[in-house]
């Protein structure tokens, strides 16, 4: 029982970063319909800008709140500025021809920025040093939580209800729903539909920065392309909970996350290797687009002729 | 720098030219013109594969890097054609190709490892390469086969879904693929498999020049149609009488069985097989190809395939600048070169470099703009332009809406 207690709390954990990366991919989705592959190497690109800023401000010496708080904003905000001249250079010239070109841009931008950080920074992997005291708690008996751990968990749900307020409490929110709804009849309502999708930029590579940041407090190994596999199961979760929707975003990822631990505890009982554990989320995908084919939140829509 | 120009690009491109315009003046020949133009193929691909040697064809000493490149172009060739079957002429979102690939590359392989040699053994009568060609044979069957059942199981349940749905999908068997080969033990596992090297660069061409002729002749076949229509519109197509499913299905399992070809003729000219060779990155490679060749196209297909693998080896090329005491090697930006051109590409000609036009020496005779007063619905093969009409349509709904 401790150790599925132990399981679960690290599986959540897992999960938590992959919601805050798999909500970028949603809003972007909802609000476009493009797959931002370039996402998962916004969260990498966090992680280094919390790394050169740490480091530089000399926050890896001596370990304290505000160092944390400050690389954590700092990064973010790099990373909101990064994603938005992103949308600004390369999807925006693209955002009327069709589903491959905006596809194979999203991949040559993925790319772009991989291999942009591999030039500066080189392949290896550096070590991100620790912001903050990182001690382990003793909860549910022997199983045990880390500050970091913790950190994960208190962030992310900040960072969560934050965007829930922002999106349905103020204007911006309400023009960022009406522009999923329908970006053109928004544009006639006088919503300045540029500014809204650079806006839903900003806030998803924000939360993907945090993700970054907050996965390198926990697992300090960051090297540039760490952002393929993480991104692309973020995405996975995202599908899963019906892209274009919130709540299923954040389902999804904690869905996965805890799966995906709970194979390589327990997958062993039931003839699966944990060697298997990259293709759990892929497997929950497939079974549940099969069942529900718009994910789990998400509505069908019938196609009308 | 200067021998890989004269070595390496330069009879790279002209062989491709050559077999390219041969093979363009296919489109629409007789059957008799056809096998006429495939003889010509092979006698070519054979005088090249018997001038192949390391030293090269100009004796610099990089002829197997040269090699190399040719069998790789022709590999991608066959793997765009394929992918564009299901993706440009059918519409199907697939984004897991290299999966088929890589159930065909190890099926194959494991064929070789374990019968190649006492199959070898039985047809000795046959002289050494007699005996090696039988066996690559053998196994490409048995590769198509396997990857076409590959491609069955995965099509049938995943073509209830449509776009984005579908493309994770195929992303995700490609993946789940991959992870099970990479726990089988028999197959190597993690440490790799070695394999026989039973392709040459004379069989990697003849199956190239293969599959153009054969996915060319689908598209312009009955099927042909009804993959295009279901393209066009499903609906619509549904409400004249084609089996929608029934075709999509089809389509995705000759595009992976193919894939399957294309997967061994890797498997054993390469010698060598990881799981890493068919990550999804690899898929998204031959996605690249048939975009920027442009959708829908089978020579643009090809034309893709050749400068997605061209492209990074001339990029390696690039000099080093000094500026001071730095130096600047411009050959390490190759991949973020290659990636600016990628995204610069789609900004500026987003159908592709030939649209879902054909390359075809018809270029040269026929006028290339219709004479006023007889637009038609379609291009020069009568293919309705999906991409003109988007664009049009979009172009109207912007008018209206300044």
């Amino acid at each position: 029982m401790d150790t599925f207690v132990q399981q679960l709390i690290n599986g959540l954990t897992i999960g938590s970063i992959y919601a805050l990366i798999a909500l970028g991919y949603t809003m972007v989705y909802g609000i476009l319909r493009l797959i931002n592959f370039a996402h998962g190497d916004i969260y990498m690109v966090g992680a280094y800008a919390g790394f050169i800023l740490a480091t530089s401000l000399g926050f890896a010496a001596n370990p304290s709140a505000i160092g944390f708080v400050v690389t954590l904003v700092g990064s973010m905000a790099i990373a909101a500025a990064i994603g938005v001249a992103i949308e600004r250079f390369a999807y925006r010239p693209v955002r009327k021809f069709s589903k491959m070109t905006t596809l194979i841009t999203a991949i040559g931008m993925s790319l772009f920025i991989e291999y942009l950080f591999v030039f500066i920074f080189s392949g290896t992997p550096r070590s991100f040093p620790q912001l903050l005291q990182n001690d382990s708690y003793t909860i549910f008996g022997n199983a045990t939580i880390s500050t970091s751990q913790m950190l994960i968990f208190g962030v992310s749900i900040f960072l969560m209800i934050a965007l829930q307020y922002i999106i349905f409490r103020t204007k911006i929110g309400k023009a960022m729903r009406a522009v999923s709804f329908n970006i053109n009849s928004a544009k006639l309502m006088g919503i300045n539909t540029n500014f809204v999708i650079a806006f839903t930029f900003a806030i998803g590579s924000a939360l993907a920065a945090a993700g970054g940041v907050l996965t390198a407090q926990y697992n300090p190994k960051i090297e540039p392309l760490m952002g393929i596999l993480i991104g692309l199961k973020a995405f996975v979760a995202a599908v899963l909970g019906g892209i274009g929707n919130i709540p299923g975003a954040v389902l999804g990822g904690l869905l996965i996350g805890a799966a995906e631990t709970l194979v390589v505890g327990y997958g062993s009982y039931i003839g699966i290797p944990s060697t298997y554990r990259d293709a759990v989320a892929f497997a929950i995908l497939i079974l549940v687009l099969l069942i529900r084919p718009a994910g789990l939140l998400g509505s069908n829509v019938q196609e009308k002729v | 720098m200067l021998s890989f120009f004269i070595e390496i690009l330069i009879p790279v491109m002209v062989i491709i030219s050559i077999l390219f315009v041969l093979n363009t003046m296919m489109i629409n020949a007789s059957w008799k013109k056809v096998l006429a133009i495939a003889v010509i193929d092979i006698a070519i691909l054979y005088i090249v594969n018997a001038m192949m040697s390391d030293a090269g064809f100009f004796g610099t000493g990089i002829g197997d890097y040269s090699a190399r490149l040719l069998v790789f172009i022709a590999i991608n060739i066959i793997l765009a054609t394929s992918l564009n079957l299901i993706n440009g002429i059918t519409g199907q979102f697939s984004i897991g190709h290299a999966g088929f690939m890589a159930v065909g590359a190890y099926a194959s392989a494991y064929f070789t490892v374990t019968y190649g040699e006492s199959i070898e053994a039985s047809f000795a009568f046959m002289g050494e390469t007699g005996s090696s060609s039988v066996v690559l044979l053998i196994a490409i069957l048995i590769a198509a086969i396997v990857a076409a059942i590959a491609g069955l199981i995965v099509g049938i349940p995943s073509l209830r879904l449509k776009g984005d749905y579908l493309a994770i999908v195929t992303l995700g068997f490609a993946e789940i693929i991959r992870i099970v080969i990479l726990n089988i033990d028999a197959v190597g596992g993690a440490t790799g498999y070695t394999v026989p090297g039973y392709a040459n660069f004379l069989w990697v061409g003849i199956f190239t020049i293969i599959t153009i002729v054969i996915i060319h002749n689908i598209v312009k076949s009955d099927v042909g149609r009804a993959l295009v229509s279901i393209r066009e519109d499903e609906l619509a197509a549904e409400a004249m009488g084609v089996n929608t499913t029934r075709y999509k299905v089809t389509a995705f399992v000759i595009g992976s069985a193919f894939a399957g070809v294309a997967g061994v003729l890797f498997a054993h000219y390469n010698r060598f097989l990881s799981t890493n060779d068919f990550q999804f990155i690899r898929s998204f490679e031959i996605i690249i190809m048939i975009v920027i060749g442009g959708m829908g196209s089978m020579t643009g297909a090809i034309l893709g395939a050749v400068i997605v693998t061209l492209l990074p080896e001339v990029l390696r090329q690039l000099p080093d600048i000094q500026i001071g005491a730095t130096t600047f090697r411009f050959a390490d930006l190759r991949l973020v070169i290659f990636a600016l051109i990628l995204i610069l590409t789609m900004i500026l000609r987003p159908q592709g470099i030939l649209g879902t036009r054909e390359f075809g020496l018809s270029w040269l005779k026929r006028p290339r703009k219709a004479t006023a007063g007889t637009e038609t619905t379609g291009d020069s093969e009568g293919v309705p332009i999906a991409e003109n009409a988007e664009a049009k349509r979009l172009q109207s709904e912007e008018d209206r809406d300044q």
